[in-house]
């Protein structure tokens, strides 16, 4: 097992795509040649519903199947989870949580339970409705994780992102632009404060 | 020349079945094996198949379907899981007995109730006695490998069984993993034309198939399936030879992990496998000998291989992921302890029921189920046969 | 293998039987002369008969032969005596009596 090993947990809510940018995360580390892992975990799913995604990111191939119990990072998709879900529950304090909101960290602190690593924010909702003029925040999410935990290259990230944009809205590529800016823009203002 | 992708263990499936191309797909939803009828009617409708898509109105009719159109002489798949699989119970005996070599596309989840869409064994392990070859995956790759091997082994003529291809609902299902795929025209060379010997709609020579059999014949066609049963074992060796000279890739009744000298051991189904892989490499490393047992064929049932592979063990836990409701274990573990009464020195035995109903196991239940059975070796002191693993109690439990 | 009906028996053994008991030909039903089971017995009167062949479709055991659109005498050999064909006939052209009497 490799020591390099990355392990991330996704919160969010039915709807907001968290499983989605865990999908995608995998997708750009599988293309920057890594091992990976991206699996929901998976309940009684409805629109607003809590639920949480995982990645195993690592140069070799990872067997272990279960959940991950201590991420070294966590992504926060809706800060309004943090008063009912435990985020940063067995996050390694050399870790960090990465959490959707405008308000300053001082403010999230008193929901972290005592959580002393470090905290950022991205109001990914700021940057979704100026690029893509909608609230998607799974694509700032995505590209504020990658800009923390270095987990791939940055520069290399962007470029395997826009391939799979370019492929995925092969019929509407009006929103290429939009997600690409989304990415860059959220990989310029993801702060720890 | 592989390729190197990324895909979900259902993505898997469904993207073995398009290389295959089988005459027939009947289709019904039920989580989580929905997405690899869901992923197939995609390469339906794009023209990249040319199979028959029967959407059926249930799980009943699906295997209906299959065997209808195997009877006429084609290559029929479907694809369940847990309450869909139940709701075929009459129709999957009629395809063993019939000796029709269905493919089916388990995806395991629990078997209401109460009411639960994730992973156990209990849809599988309650069809075993049905006549169906069931070979179970821990990952992706597996699931794809076991797949392309399936009809081979159901179809060889000795054989002649419906054959389970099972993989951990969810856990692998929908897990997005790196896999190693072949290439399509490899694949069908692999896998072959299915050319039965008569079939209903060979027209020099008609047959009937499933007839009412009376006391007189009803004997002698059981020892017959049985019979296939016992032949199955080779027809699974020798593909997985064919296999590993095509693709490289090398599959065998279970596999062995680090079992050499161990003293220790695990013997368990599905994607748990990789998890206590990674437990067995943390315990080696400081010094422990403990080793894995992940049984890949469970129909038939390797019993004197399994028993040969335990017989330096000193103790060792079968790990059931599902009830049985026997009162004194699992299905694993009934059929592994039976395998090892013939031997001259057998390990102690322990039966530990685990992960019901999408309960999750890590690496350091794992490691708890290790400590004990050490602490069994050390004293050969074996305590309770039958344990549960992983739910809360008032009591102090075991593990 | 034995693969015909006709080779098919209660002699044979388990690995010489047809594989999910599988016979290699249709129509076998042929072969078994239920007639034997018969306790009662129809018999048709060949003059009272309109040939309007209302018995024909409804006999359960295909054992009124119909030749050129006219019916002919019962198939023995096959037919159960349910009686359907007495039960449904018009013209009284049919009447049941004790198998082995007249």
């Amino acid at each position: 097992m490799s020591d390099k090993r990355l392990e991330i947990r996704w919160h969010g809510r039915g709807g907001q795509g968290a499983k989605t940018a865990c999908m995608l995360l995998a997708d750009a580390a599988f293309a920057a040649g890594k091992y990976v892992q991206g699996f929901p975990e998976y309940g009684p799913e409805r629109m607003g519903a809590p639920i949480t995604a995982y990645n195993r990111i690592s140069d070799e191939r990872c067997s272990v199947h279960s959940y991950i119990y201590n991420p070294d990072y966590v992504v926060v998709v809706d800060e309004t989870l943090l008063s009912s879900v435990d985020v940063t529950h067995g996050l390694k304090e050399d870790g960090a949580v990465v959490i959707n909101s405008a308000k300053p960290v001082s403010e999230l602190r008193p929901y972290l339970h005592g959580y002393e690593g470090e905290v950022y924010t991205i109001d990914a909702r700021k940057i979704s409705e100026e690029c893509l003029g909608a609230y998607f925040p799974n694509t700032p999410m995505l590209a504020a994780v990658v800009e923390v935990s270095k987990v791939l290259d940055p520069d290399r990230f962007v470029q395997d992102m826009e391939a799979s944009f370019q492929h995925k809205f092969a019929t509407k590529p009006q929103v290429i632009e939009g997600n690409m800016r989304c990415l860059e823009e959220s990989m310029k203002e993801v702060r720890a404060q | 020349m592989s390729r190197r992708d990324r895909l979900s263990g259902n993505e898997a499936v469904a993207y073995a079945m398009r290389q295959i191309n089988p005459d027939v797909f009947a289709a019904f939803p039920i989580t989580p094996s929905t997405e690899i009828p869901q992923y197939f009617a995609q390469y339906v409708a794009d023209g990249q198949v040319d199979t028959e898509f029967v959407t059926v109105e249930s799980e009943h009719s699906s295997m209906s379907t299959c065997i209808g159109a195997e009877a006429a002489g084609v290559r029929a798949v479907t694809a369940t899981s847990s309450c869909g699989l139940a709701y075929m119970y009459e129709m999957l005996y009629v395809a063993a007995s019939a000796r029709l070599p269905i493919t089916l596309a388990c995806v395991n989840r629990a078997l209401t109730g109460p009411i639960n869409i994730n992973n156990d064994h209990s849809d599988s392990m309650g069809a075993r006695d049905a006549g169906w070859i069931q070979i179970y995956s821990e990952n992706n790759q597996e699931a794809y490998d076991n797949y392309l091997q399936a009809m081979r082994i159901a179809e060889t003529p000795d054989v002649r069984l419906p054959i389970m291809i099972c993989q951990d609902g969810f856990i692998t299902s929908h897990a997005v993993e790196n896999i190693e795929l072949e290439d399509d025209q490899a694949v069908k060379a692999f896998v072959g034309e299915y050319e039965p010997e008569n079939y209903l709609l060979k027209h020099e020579n008609p047959l009937a198939v499933g007839p009412y059999d009376t006391s007189p014949y009803y004997m002698e066609h059981k020892v017959q399936q049985a019979q296939a049963m016992k032949n199955a074992k080779t027809a699974i060796l020798d593909v997985a030879a064919d296999f590993a000279r095509t693709f490289g890739r090398t599959y065998g009744f279970f596999e062995e992990y680090r079992m050499e000298d161990a003293e220790a051991a695990i013997v368990l189904i599905g994607s748990t496998a990789g998890t206590a892989k990674t437990c067995v490499d943390q315990m080696r490393a400081a010094g422990h000998k403990v080793g894995l047992i992940k049984l890949r064929v469970f129909r038939p049932f390797p019993a004197e291989e399994l028993a040969a592979a335990l017989s330096h063990v000193k103790a060792a836990a079968v790990m059931d992921k599902s009830e049985g409701f026997s009162g004194c274990g699992g299905p694993v573990f009934a059929d592994t302890r039976s395998a090892c009464y013939d031997l001259k020195e057998r390990p102690r035995l322990i039966n530990i029921v685990y992960g019901l109903g999408g309960r999750d196991c890590a690496v350091e239940d794992l490691e708890r189920v290790y400590q004990y059975l050490l602490r069994i070796a050390r004293t050969g002191e074996e305590g309770p046969v039958y344990l549960h693993m992983g739910q809360r109690s008032l009591d102090k439990e075991v593990l | 293998m034995t693969r015909s009906a006709l080779d098919i028996n209660e002699q044979i053994p388990w690995q010489e039987i047809t594989p999910g008991g599988e016979i290699a030909e249709g129509g076998t039903a042929r072969m078994i002369k239920t007639g034997a089971w018969r306790q009662n017995c129809p018999v048709w009167d060949a003059d009272k008969c309109k040939q309007c062949l209302l018995c024909a479709p409804f006999c359960p055991d295909s054992s009124i032969p119909v030749k050129d659109c006219l019916r002919g005498d019962f198939d023995y050999d096959h037919c159960k005596g349910c009686g359907i064909c007495w039960q449904v006939c018009p013209f009284d052209a049919i009447h049941m009596v004790k198998e082995g009497e007249e």
